[in-house]
């Protein structure tokens, strides 16, 4: 978005970049790790890097906003002042908000892979595990990236068969929602990969609380599941400056316009990507689609024009299924995910909602177009920000 | 209705609408059920997406009291009978 803005903010108007970190983290790396396909360097560089040089970079962790003064407040007592505000500050994991979770088993027993550290510990366990009950659970919606933790759960089958474990393995995926799948034409369609690979399902379960001497997950119901090694997605949640700035909801979220992008809290105050309470995926292309819209916006509010009501929810992600292979989904706030062709309609060469080979390769192309193209602000050829209905079978519509 | 028997249209719902899915979820309604409902109908239309913390913390009932009044799978069963899109994920 920086990258954006700096060619197109009018040149009276300055440039600032907060951000408490120096490294940036090609964050769908992390699914990888654990599995050895990646390692951390592969998925790490400088910040400064990447910066647009009319840019002026503050490498500070943020105190607060005090949106009735327009003032970002910094550690060390800084106060930077604004016009127009941006919060990109994302979203992270919370394991200390279930009780038993983020203890003396954390990193032991418990792991998570939505950490560069997590996936990096998450890989030296894997490695020297001799097999049990594998346990990959989701906390609480909503999560980013919502398709890893089934990506996770298929890798991992996939990993095991690799090392021959697979007879001393048991794979069992926990979650809040009323399946794996929840979307009736995904469900439907896709239903069978579970079965296929052997992974029980344990839908419908709010974990209330982790016995992690005991090595099991307890929910609201009183029900019960037994891991020998667990994967979970914590509880996420925005940044904490943001509830100490007072305008989070109950978890940190922005309170966002889910058309314009402009936040519900105050005008000049925008919002991108996973630090937005819209109700799209948490994913990196949605940010990555938003961008447009949210550039356009930024223009017109400096103009003094309304605001532009179009970001469609648009969001398109590849979903690995192990053995070398993935599913590609496109889809919107309104478009469930289909089956189809993709880019290029009848063409492909991607397919939506079907493993092949070339969504794997696709997937793992996408690191190069992240570190060449989005992060410097190019767009992805031929992947417009509006979801494209070219190339989907629609004949089960809308959700 | 959708073919898991969610209503397509909040405009369809009324009390008595609700009743009877209820009656199909094995729950019947009292006095407190409706303000959860009413709630929930509440967020929905202003596009909040609901999570069963966010029920938790809304001051009407607590997580174990939403499970008390809609058991076994609570969002899913008062999102149903408030005439509200079932909670999904994205796939």
């Amino acid at each position: 978005m920086s990258n954006h803005l700096a060619k197109s903010l009018p040149n009276d108007w300055g440039l600032t970049i907060i951000d408490q970190r120096k490294i940036h983290h090609y964050q769908p790396g992390y699914l990888f790790i654990p599995f050895g396909t990646y390692t951390e360097k592969e998925i790490v560089k400088p910040i400064a890097k990447f910066l647009p040089e009319r840019a002026n970079y503050i490498q500070k962790t943020i105190i607060n906003v005090d949106k009735d003064k327009d003032i970002v407040n910094l550690e060390g007592g800084q106060a930077v002042p604004y016009d127009l505000l941006v919060i990109a500050t994302g979203t992270d994991i919370a394991p200390d908000e279930t009780p038993g979770m983020a203890g003396p088993h954390w990193h032991k027993s418990i792991f998570d892979f939505y950490t560069l550290d997590g996936a990096v510990t998450l890989h030296r366990a894997l490695e020297d595990w001799e097999g049990g009950h594998l346990v990959v659970h989701i906390t609480e919606m909503p999560i980013k990236c919502p398709v890893a933790p089934l990506e996770f759960t298929f890798l991992a089958e996939s990993y095991f068969h690799e090392r021959g474990m697979s007879d001393k393995v048991k794979i069992t995926f926990v979650t809040p929602m009323d399946g794996a799948f929840t979307k009736p034409v995904a469900s439907d369609q896709l239903g069978h990969l579970l079965k296929e690979k052997g992974i029980e399902v344990v839908p419908n379960f709010n974990v209330m609380e982790i016995d992690g001497d005991a090595k099991k997950l307890i929910d609201y119901e009183g029900k019960e599941v037994e891991y020998d090694l667990l994967v979970t997605v914590p509880t996420n949640k925005g940044a904490d400056y943001v509830e100490r700035s007072g305008f989070g909801d109950e978890l940190n979220f922005v309170p966002t316009h889910k058309g314009t992008l402009q936040s519900k809290v105050k005008d000049n105050i925008f919002c991108i990507g996973d630090a937005t309470n819209i109700p799209a995926s948490k994913a990196g292309s949605v940010a990555h689609f938003e961008g447009e819209i949210l550039l356009e916006n930024i223009a017109r509010y400096i103009r003094g024009e309304e605001l532009k009501d179009e970001f469609d929810g648009h969001a398109n992600c590849f979903v690995e299924t192990g053995h070398g292979k993935a599913l590609l989904i496109d889809f919107n706030y309104t478009q469930q995910p289909v089956s189809g062709t993709f880019p290029f309609p009848g063409i492909g060469p991607l397919t939506l909602l079907k493993e092949s080979r070339m969504n794997h390769l696709g997937k793992l192309a996408f690191k190069w177009v992240y570190w060449n193209m989005l992060i410097t602000g190019r767009h992805i050829p031929f992947v417009p920000s509006k979801m494209s209905e070219a190339g989907k079978n629609l004949e089960t519509v809308l959700n | 209705m959708t073919d898991q028997g969610y209503l397509t249209d909040l405009n369809d719902w009324s009390r008595e609408v609700a009743t009877n899915i209820a009656e199909e979820e094995e729950i019947s309604l009292t006095e407190e059920h409706w303000p959860v409902l009413e709630y929930l109908q509440n967020q929905h239309k202003q596009e909040i997406p609901l999570t069963i913390r966010k029920v938790g913390k809304s001051g009407i009932v607590d997580i174990k009291g939403f499970y008390a009044l809609f058991p076994g799978g609570p969002l899913k069963k008062a999102s149903r009978i408030a005439g509200i899109p079932k909670p999904a994920s994205c796939i």
